[in-house]
Parts: structure tokens; sequence; C-alpha cells
């Protein structure tokens, strides 16, 4: 006895596929992204048997229609408002091309004339060293106030929590000028035993020129926000990883560095990213200091010559490069990390 | 009577005001494979992972090959010594979860491979020799170069079996290593314990596969309440248990 059988999941597919049911050939439109009921359908649109065991014939028998009819083909769904806000964006875009080409006001040859000058190139390399100073002493002090925070010892934990909350609370800006001025609250700093005596001292200026400054506070901020990033990673890790570490003996040193902290960088990559390129534009602020970093010296070239915007567009131009570039360097970074996790 | 491989002695355990373990009593001969039975929450998990020192005693002493685990006797006090050598000597005694816990982001050969070669400080060809052997024995050799997270539940079981044995222990716990599994991997992994059952390997299992108990344990042990109920021969426990408490347990699995 021939049995019809439809698909039963979905009130809508299944109102489509009763319809197609009754009048066979029907064309069936069907919803991108229901991959699963538009073979339903594709099969449900005409009568089939079942075969003797029960089971519901396969695709390769109901291909043989009984009546010898050719299979309804499927439509998907057509989306025309996409396609009206594709043309609306598109015009957007053509007037924002055509504003920023046009206009005269941009100056693009005299951003092309100072885009490549030796003075902008080596703002741009004097950038990027503060920019991988303050990340990497960030990150180290930052990964070794994390491990802090996570110690069984009550007072590294507390120490770690009250840096973490000072350095967060206070504007860069401002920490930047403490440090530039260190030497107004101590003009002299001597190395020697704790409260004991002295093997030498130094002129806090000679020690902590406005370089150092910079690159102190730079990484001084930074570390209190790696260290809740790099922390933020090691809790991510499965405490099973750490369990089974400690059960085959490997080292403790080892099973953080081996085993816990490439986990962990799964979470902190994305994150720590975010962070590499907020500090290649938090250098800017760097420019309080008269240092020439990229932001300060167009200033010094636009108070020379007057093309204020023409320069704004060559720093910004820099800016955006640097980033791109980390940007494409992050993806590659976090699918090492992502490594076995298909 | 000879030395015992594993030995404990009145093992208490409190998680705060919850004690786990009431004074247990053990005895592993060497070769010997011991099964421990017992509803959830009577102690078994906790009292094999007492026996690495993931979990600390709060009185009894616990020892391996003659050696006490995580203390050393001064007097009649037991210190606890450093992570250092507490790490050391856990290299002896093999641990298998039963979350696997395989490192995600190594290979399984570098799974495999990891303890020897920084807990134990052994060649670097020998142990990679060694993982391949391994690996061989327990049917994955194929798998050396995969990761993890593309095998199924049941090989990554096998594979955390070759981590273990990697260190070539003295003795390997189980900690139910079949419970986190597909009702159709279980077969694989028992194989796979069975087999190094044969091979003259003392283990102490932990599980709830009453079936895998009767083949294969040499002494049953069930445990209640933190207690040790009874202990001896499967053809003992399992089929003329002397408790009350046993025989309910053994008709609810069965």
């Amino acid at each position: 006895m021939p049995v019809e059988f439809s698909g039963t999941d979905g009130g809508d597919t299944h109102g489509a596929a009763a319809k197609a049911a009754k009048a066979p050939p029907a064309r069936v439109r069907t919803h991108r992204g229901y991959g699963g009921n538009r073979v339903l359908l594709a099969s449900t649109s005409r009568t089939a048997t079942l075969p003797a065991g029960g089971a519901p014939a396969d695709r390769g028998d109901t291909r043989e229609t009984r009546t010898g009819e050719p299979p309804p083909k499927v439509i998907t769904t057509r989306h025309p408002w996409r396609w009206v806000a594709a043309a609306g964006i598109a015009v957007l875009l053509a007037m924002a091309a055509s504003a920023l080409i046009t206009n005269p006001a941009w100056e693009w040859e005299v951003v092309g004339e100072y885009l490549f000058a030796p003075s902008v190139l080596r703002a741009v390399v004097f950038t990027l060293e503060l920019t991988a100073l303050g990340i990497v002493f960030g990150f180290l002090l930052g990964t070794v106030l994390a491990l802090m925070r996570l110690s069984g010892n009550p007072l590294l934990n507390s120490v770690a929590w009250g840096y973490i909350a000072l350095f967060r609370s206070v504007p860069l800006i401002l920490q930047l000028l403490f440090w530039y001025n260190l030497a107004l609250l101590y003009p002299r700093i001597s190395f020697g035993v704790p409260f004991g005596p002295a093997f030498f001292d130094i002129g806090t200026m000679d020690l902590i020129g406005p370089v150092t400054a910079a690159a102190l506070g730079l990484a001084l901020h930074q570390a209190a926000y790696a260290a809740e990033i790099v922390r933020a990673g090691l809790l991510s890790v499965d405490h099973g990883q750490r369990e089974a570490a400690a059960a085959l003996g490997i080292p403790r040193a080892r099973q953080l560095f081996r085993i816990i902290l490439p986990q962990a960088m799964r979470s902190i990559v994305p994150t720590a990213g975010n962070e590499i390129i907020g500090l290649v534009k938090g250098t800017s602020v760097v420019y309080i200091m008269a240092l020439p970093e990229l932001f300060y010296q167009v200033q010094v070239i636009y108070n020379r010559n007057g093309r204020v915007i023409a320069l704004l567009l060559v720093a910004t131009i820099w800016y955006l490069v640097m980033t791109s570039v980390m940007s494409v360097a992050q993806h590659y970074i976090e699918r090492y990390y992502g490594r076995g996790r298909g | 009577m000879s030395a015992a491989m594993v030995e404990l002695r009145g093992v208490h355990k409190s998680f705060g005001s919850l004690e786990v373990l009431r004074g247990v009593d053990l005895r592993v001969d060497p070769g010997e494979v011991t099964v421990i039975l017992g509803p959830s929450g009577s102690g078994k998990s906790t009292l094999l992972r007492t026996v690495n020192h993931l979990e600390k005693v709060d009185s009894g002493s616990i020892s391996v090959d003659g050696e006490l685990v995580g203390y050393r006797r001064i007097g009649d006090r037991l210190h606890e010594l450093p992570e250092r050598e507490i790490l050391r000597q856990r290299t002896k005694i093999g641990f298998v979860f039963q979350n696997f816990n395989l490192f995600p982001h190594l290979t399984v050969h570098q799974n495999v491979t990891e303890a020897p070669l920084s807990a134990q400080r052994r060649p670097k060809a020998e142990v990679n020799a060694l993982a391949t052997r391994l690996l061989e024995r327990v049917g994955l050799a194929d798998k050396a170069r995969s990761y993890p997270g593309r095998l199924s539940g049941g090989q990554q079981q096998r594979v955390a079996i070759a981590r273990a044995l990697a260190l070539e222990p003295k003795v390997i716990l189980f900690d139910e290593p079949t419970s986190a599994l597909d009702p159709e991997l279980v077969g694989e992994v028992l194989d796979t314990v069975k087999d190094l059952a044969g091979s003259g390997t003392t283990m102490i299992v932990v599980t709830h596969e009453v079936g895998f108990a009767r083949e294969v344990a040499d002494t049953v042990v069930f445990m209640d309440e933190g207690r040790i109920v009874e202990q001896g021969p499967p053809s003992e426990v399992l089929d003329a248990p002397r408790h009350e408490r046993t025989r309910l347990f053994l008709s609810k699995v069965l």
C-alpha cells in the first residue's frame, strides 16, 4: 500500500510541503539556511512508498517518481531589499570618495610630499619603539602581577590588586607627567642596602631621561591592564589541565609555560591585540613630553608650514598602516595558538 | 608476605565539615588489579586521588612501593614534602582521569612524550621510540601527529593511558575511565585496560562497570560513606556479598 509521508517539522514549511504534495511538480521556495529542510521538502513534494522495513525511502529511491515527472526545482528566497540597501551604500561611498578627492582643501599633494619625509619616518619608527617597549615591559610586569593576584600569599595578592587599582585609575597623561618630573620629587636615586648604606647614587635626570620616562610611564600603565588580561587568560584554562600536568610530575615552571600559558594565550591574544593597537595610538599622548613621536612630529611640521589638515592626514595614514599590519599579525598569532582546536 | 605495592593506613579526609574518608585501610600487592566500586559520593574517587597526593589527607598514611607519598616521617609526625619531591613521586604513579585531560594544544605524540622529557629528563630519542611503541600498543600509531580534539572520546582515553604508561610507573590509577564516554566507546577503553592488567601492571580502578570488575579484578573493594564495606575476590564480593549495603548496590547496577 502506498503511503504518503511529509515533513513534520516547522509549521510554515509543513504547509508548503503539504501544498507541494497535492500538486506535483511544484516549485518549492525555501528560506536559505534551512539546508535540512530543503532536502526534506524536495523529497516530500510527491508521494513515495515506504519500503518493506518501514523506513522512509532514501533520496536515491525518490528520484524515480512513479508518475515519471521530473523532481521539482528548489528556488531559494530572494532578498530584494538587500539590493536596495547595497545600492544606497554604494552611492554614499561614491559621494565620500568624491568628497575626499575633489576637495582641494585636503591637499593630497602635500600629503604625498610629507608621507615619506625622513623626519616623519623617524617619528614612525620612534612610535613603534615606544609601543614595543610599552607592550613588552607592560606584559612582562603584567604577567608577574597576574601570578601575584593568583597566588595564595595575601600580601602578594593585595599588593598586585593595589597596583592595578592605582595605575588604572590615574590618567596616562598624568602618569607620564609624574615620571617626566620625577627629578622634582627625588633629585638623586641611590642603589644599595634598603634603609642601609648606598653603593652609588645617580642624578634622576641622568637615569630617567624623557625617553625612559615615556617608556616607563607607558609600560607601568600598560602593566595594570595586561595583568587583568593575563589573569583572565590563566583562569580560562580548564582546571583539569593543571591537575593532569601535576599528576604527570611535570615541574612547576614547565606546567606554566608549556601547558597553561599556551592555552591561556587563546583568550589573551585577542584582548592583547586590542591593547597593542590601543597603545600605538596611545603613544601620541607622549607629545606633551616634546618627544618626536608621530603626532608630535606632524604638529612641529604644520606649525612651521601651516598645512594642518594635510599633515594630520599623514599621521592618520601612518596610524592606519601600523594598526592594520598588527591586525593581520594578530590573525596569524591567533591561528597559531588555536591549533588543535578544529 | 611480600611487600605491598600500595598501602593505605587509617586514611581520613574531610572537605569542610563533610567527612569523605573515614579511616580507610587498603593493601594492593604488586601486579594485582584492584577495582573499587561504590555509589556516588562514597569517597572512592577521593581515595584514589589521595594515592598520588592530588588530595592531601587529614590523617593516616599512604605509601607506594615502600615510600610514603607526600610526606616524610620524623618521629611520630608526618611532614609534607616540598612540591618538587611530590612531583618526583608522582612520576611513579600513573593517573588516568575521567575527562582524559589531554593537552589540547599538543599533538598526541607530544602528549605522550611531555612528562618523560620534562619530569624524568630522559633522552629524546629514547622517549620518541617509547611513545611510538605505546601508541602502537593502544592501537593509535596512525594518530601520533593528530591533535586530541580530532579524536573520539575512546581514542582520547587510550592516548591518556599511553601518556600515563610513558612514565613507566609502578602503579596506575584509573578514575572512572569510561564514565565520560559514549556507550559504544566504552569497550575499546576497557579492552586496553584489560590488556594492561594481563601484562602484570599494578592497577587501582574506580569504575561503575561491574562486568569489567568481575572479569579483570583480583580484588573488588566496595566502598560506602567513606569506608570500605567489604573486599575480596570478585567471586565473593560480587556473587556472594556478605553485607546488605553491597547487595543493595549490586541489585541496582546489575
